[in-house]
């Protein structure tokens, strides 16, 4: 694209001086010829044959999928849906297919695509969550939890025996013709009509199979209205008490009887005992008083209740102020401990007269070779207080409770995290020290400042002008650092205080992670999206003031 | 002056560049499938999708296959990551697009039914040929909702090198581990192994030491599920229990730093008479060269010890299309002897229909072992709440075992914990 645009542009400057020369010769066939040349096609070099190939052939397959899914949508009926997706690429044609103005925007487009599908949607998307209360036992929607109820509450009345049925049909409607095993006579009747004796009836090995003036349904056509079958429940006889026939494979039908009824305009459900549950308003089915509530209930709008939850519930909001002072304590040291390790060994390895510096510059950098989930397993294995390498080996035999004791966990925390942090430190410092000038290093020795003071007054400060940015960037990798913690120490050892699991090590992206997933209890996404939100809030507005405060760092130098 | 000119070669570029994209985007759109509808109902030539894990594949596809000749229905297997299938399905099910069957293990079941995601299937008549626990592990709230097909549980696995003959108590087999360790000074080096998590212990490996104090986790009902009302894990029983494995982290018959792998490698190499394990690490125990025997769990504090079982069994999705067919290829076709059999050549485990466990059982004396051992055993609680149960259970356990705390106090601590989560 860039090439076509190069000859874009080449193409109007030959125009200019082609035009300029134009005058000096004074012929106007040539011109004519030119610009009509030019009005016919774009002057094409080799490569602007293969980028417009390209972008034909991209443009087409994109275009190509969203007809696809405009059709797929259309089935579905989104039509919401079809006008955006139609919209959005209309606008991907119009950038790609236009020129000059529009060059800047070639270039953002597939990188703003994407971070609206990878980040602005899970952002709002997560937000949208966080209003709700869709957690376990609010999974579906409100139908989905009816059926449910309903499903669970039809219950086998026990010891009933086994109707062998087939479905027959008559009209429209879906009957099931049973044999009583009792007396072995053909029996017929579907939803509204109870079982009655149908005379003269087909049998084999006992079995009724056909009735007259009914049509047997063979297996494809029962296989074709599945969901008719199991919907079938045939009362036995005018007696509700005495129980429906229902059959779930569509060849035996066992009697059940409902305890659970659900009345539609009333929007209750009554249970045999006379027990009525309401809709409390909180997604779920419960009676009056509270006391009794059905399970399973149904996603809905919660508002703020979940964020009022994360600062009010006592069992997360004082484990939730030690997590957040912790977060910025573990991200804050490890930056620092990164920083300080990696400018050393950048600082050491730079030495012009050290031998052999591309054997340590290897070496130096191996940690990082490593996945940081591996790593933080493997370190687990050799801090294990008996049998760990770290005990065994470095301390004689001590039996040092390194992950099990809260404040040496958050130490051994640190430590595994300066071990896999420090070489990107180093590679970025020994690249930041690289480019710093060399005449202000020799005036300041020649003026007989120590190398202390060199490195504390001019090394130092001309190094964070160019690094500062990525202390910033990791400091907020580091803020949301799940692998090191879950893996090394799962968040443990445990607060004493709550219920929850929640300990010592945690940063509030594990703590929001169990929460989410259950590791303490029930699963709550609508509690952990909301803590995410918070997450995001605050990681957002250090990163804002952290940025504006290296903008005066550039602004002094 | 170059405006027109601007203006047309854009003209006629946009209209090659719409032209070319538009062609080749209806040539590709013709080119594809037809999009297929929302919600596809199985006839025939249609099909059901089953998620199972890799090692059932193998299993389930003949089984499959015979299903496709007699009624003209495919079943697509998806093979998913066992240990997270669980979250995929609740999450997935709602949507309409989930599967309709699926393996899972059943104590996954109450939080299946808390989320509305399976729906109770008929076993008729036929739930008599399954063996009673595994049918109870499939039962929540009075439905059953799966059909089982293998039985695990933890046994004592021992070094007949080292430990010739059978024991019958606890103090015994310590007694034994302890001589042997005495006898063989330099390579026996633990009287007793069990694979614990340092960092949470693991209630499920001591509950047959648990249960033979007569302390159970919930109350048990007259037909054998669990009432997850009634937490009896604070009663007396469980108070003895809580000193016993205090004096036993003293004794160092427990020993919190060792993990399940320590554990294992420890035993194949020699150093212990005794481990407490199920069959999963039985191939690497045969590889190791260990001559083994395995003896029922021995009783510690003089009632019968019962491992918990871990039954696996088939769900249906509770929006499932097609539970006619689901319903005739579980019943029908998982249910047979032929089936249940191929699925224990995968799986090594005793298979839960009561004939087929009879065949296997007269070939692979272990599976024998085991499934005799298992016939007195409880399954797991299925009920949503036991993540956290778990792991303030555990919790405790381990506390105990490395010393620290009153035995009372800690259990009783544990057990109002854990109260306060299940109300």
């Amino acid at each position: 694209m860039a090439d076509d645009e190069a000859g874009t542009l080449e193409a109007e400057r030959a125009d200019d001086a082609e035009r300029a020369s134009a005058t000096t010769t004074g012929g106007e066939p040539p011109r004519k010829g030119a610009r009509a040349a030019r009005g016919e096609l774009p002057r094409l070099t080799r490569s602007g044959i293969g980028g417009l190939l390209a972008k034909i052939v991209l443009l087409g397959v994109l275009d190509a999928v969203v007809v696809w899914a405009v059709f797929v949508m259309a089935g579905l009926s989104m039509w919401i849906p079809i006008v955006i997706v139609l919209l959005i690429t209309g606008l991907i044609n119009w950038i790609y297919l236009g020129r000059g103005k529009r060059l800047p925007a070639k270039y953002l487009t597939p990188g703003v695509v994407f971070l609206m599908v990878f980040q602005v949607f899970v952002i709002l998307y997560s937000g949208y969550i966080a209003f709700t209360n869709y957690s376990d036992g609010h999974n579906g929607s409100k139908t989905d939890a009816i059926a449910a109820i309903s499903a669970n509450g039809l219950k086998r009345v026990p010891d009933s025996p086994a109707y062998p049925v087939n479905i027959v049909e008559r009209g429209s409607h879906l009957y099931l013709l049973a044999t009583d095993p009792k007396d072995g006579t053909a029996r017929v009747g579907t939803t509204d009509e109870p079982l009655r004796v149908v005379k003269n009836a087909t049998f084999e090995d006992g079995k009724a199979t056909k009735a007259p003036g009914y049509v047997t349904l063979n297996l494809s056509q029962v296989l074709d209205r599945q969901d008719e079958i199991t919907a079938l429940s045939v009362p036995l006889s005018t007696n509700p008490n005495d129980g429906a026939l229902r059959t779930d494979d569509a060849s035996t039908a066992y009697v059940y009887r409902s305890d659970l009824v659900y009345d539609k305009t009333a929007d209750t459900f009554t249970n045999s005992s006379g027990t009525v549950f309401v809709d409390n308003g909180e997604g779920e089915f419960a009676t009056k008083d509270g006391s009794q509530v059905l399970s399973p209930g149904w996603k809905i709008n919660v508002g703020f209740a979940n964020f009022k939850e994360a600062f009010t519930n006592s069992q997360i909001a004082g484990p939730l102020w030690r997590v957040i002072l912790w977060t910025f304590a573990f991200a804050l040291l490890s930056v620092i401990t990164t920083f300080a390790v990696g400018l050393f060994l950048a600082m050491v390895l730079n030495h012009p007269k050290l031998r052999g510096k591309k054997i340590y510059r290897v070496l130096v950098i191996l940690p990082y070779a490593f996945p940081a989930f591996l790593s933080g397993l493997v370190w687990a294995g050799m801090l294990n207080p008996e049998f760990g390498f770290i005990n065994q080996v470095l301390f004689g035999g001590a039996q040092i409770p390194w992950l099990t004791n809260a404040w040496l966990a958050r130490l051994s925390v640190i430590g595994v995290n300066l071990w896999l942090g420090y070489p990107y430190m180093f590679l970025v410092c020994t690249g930041a020290l690289q480019s710093l000038p060399e005449e202000v290093d020799e005036a300041a020795r020649v003026d007989g400042a120590s190398p202390w003071r060199i490195f504390r007054a001019i090394k130092l400060p001309l190094l964070l002008v160019s690094v500062a940015p990525l202390l910033i960037a990791s400091f907020a990798f580091n803020f949301n650092n799940f692998n090191v913690i879950y893996m090394l120490t799962k968040g443990w050892p445990r607060f004493t205080d709550t219920t929850l699991d929640i300990g010592s090590t945690d940063l509030l992206i594990t703590m929001v992670y169990k929460i989410a997933f259950g590791q303490g209890g029930v699963r709550d996404y609508g509690l952990a999206s909301a803590l995410s939100i918070l997450i995001f809030i605050l990681v957002a507005v250090v990163s804002i003031i952290a940025f504006r405060r290296t903008k005066t760092l550039e602004e002094i130098n | 002056m170059t405006v027109p000119t601007g203006s047309s070669a854009f003209t006629r570029r946009a209209f090659f560049g719409f032209a070319g994209a538009g062609l080749t985007a209806v040539a590709l759109a013709a080119c594809s499938a037809t999009p297929a509808s929302g919600g596809s109902t199985a006839g025939s030539g249609q099909s059901i999708t089953i998620w199972l894990d890799t090692q059932r594949a193998p299993a389930i596809k003949p089984i499959a296959e015979k299903f496709k000749k007699d009624t003209g229905i495919t079943v697509k297997l998806v093979v998913k990551d066992f240990a997270n299938v669980d979250k995929d399905f609740i999450s997935q099910v709602p949507t309409g697009k989930g599967p309709d069957m699926i393996v899972s293990p059943h104590d996954k079941l109450g939080s299946y039914v808390q989320n509305g995601v399976v729906a109770p299937l008929q076993l008729g008549d036929k739930a008599k040929d399954y063996a009673d626990v595994a049918i109870q592990a499939v039962t929540y709230d009075g439905n059953v909702y799966g059909l089982p097909y293998s039985i695990e549980n933890v046994a004592l696995v021992r070094n007949t090198a080292l430990a010739p003959d059978a024991s019958t108590s606890f103090d015994e087999v310590i007694a034994k581990g302890k001589a042997a360790e005495a006898a063989h000074a330099g390579t026996v080096k633990y009287p007793f192994l069990l694979g614990l998590d340092p960092k949470q212990g693991d209630p499920y490996h001591m509950y047959p030491l648990q249960t033979s104090y007569g302390s159970t986790v919930f109350a048990q009902n007259a037909d054998g599920t669990y009432d997850p009302n009634k937490l009896t894990l604070g009663d007396a029983a469980g108070l003895k229990f809580a000193s016993a494995v205090k004096q036993w982290g003293q004794e160092g018959v427990l020993n919190a730093n060792i993990t399940g792998d320590i554990a294992l490698d420890a035993f194949n190499k020699g150093q212990s008479a005794y481990y407490l394990t199920g069959p999963w690490n039985i191939p690497a125990i045969k590889q190791a060269g260990i001559k083994y025997a395995i003896d029922p769990l021995p009783s510690a504090g003089g009632e019968k010890a019962k491992p918990f079982l871990g039954v696996n069994a088939f769900f249906i999705s509770a929006k499932s299309q097609n539970k006619v067919a689901a319903t005739k290829f579980l019943v029908d076709y998982l249910g047979t002897d032929s089936a249940q059999e191929a699925l224990y050549k995968v799986g090594g485990r005793p298979p839960a229909l009561k004939t087929a466990y009879d065949v296997v059982a007269k070939s692979d004396p272990d599976v024998k072992s085991f499934g005799d051992i298992g016939l007195d055993g409880v399954p797991m609680p299925a009920i949503p709440e036991m993540a956290s149960v778990w792991a303030d259970w555990g919790g405790a356990e381990l506390q105990l075992i490395k010393g620290q705390g009153d035995p009372i106090t800690v259990w009783e601590t544990a057990a109002s914990n854990i109260e306060s989560k299940i109300k």
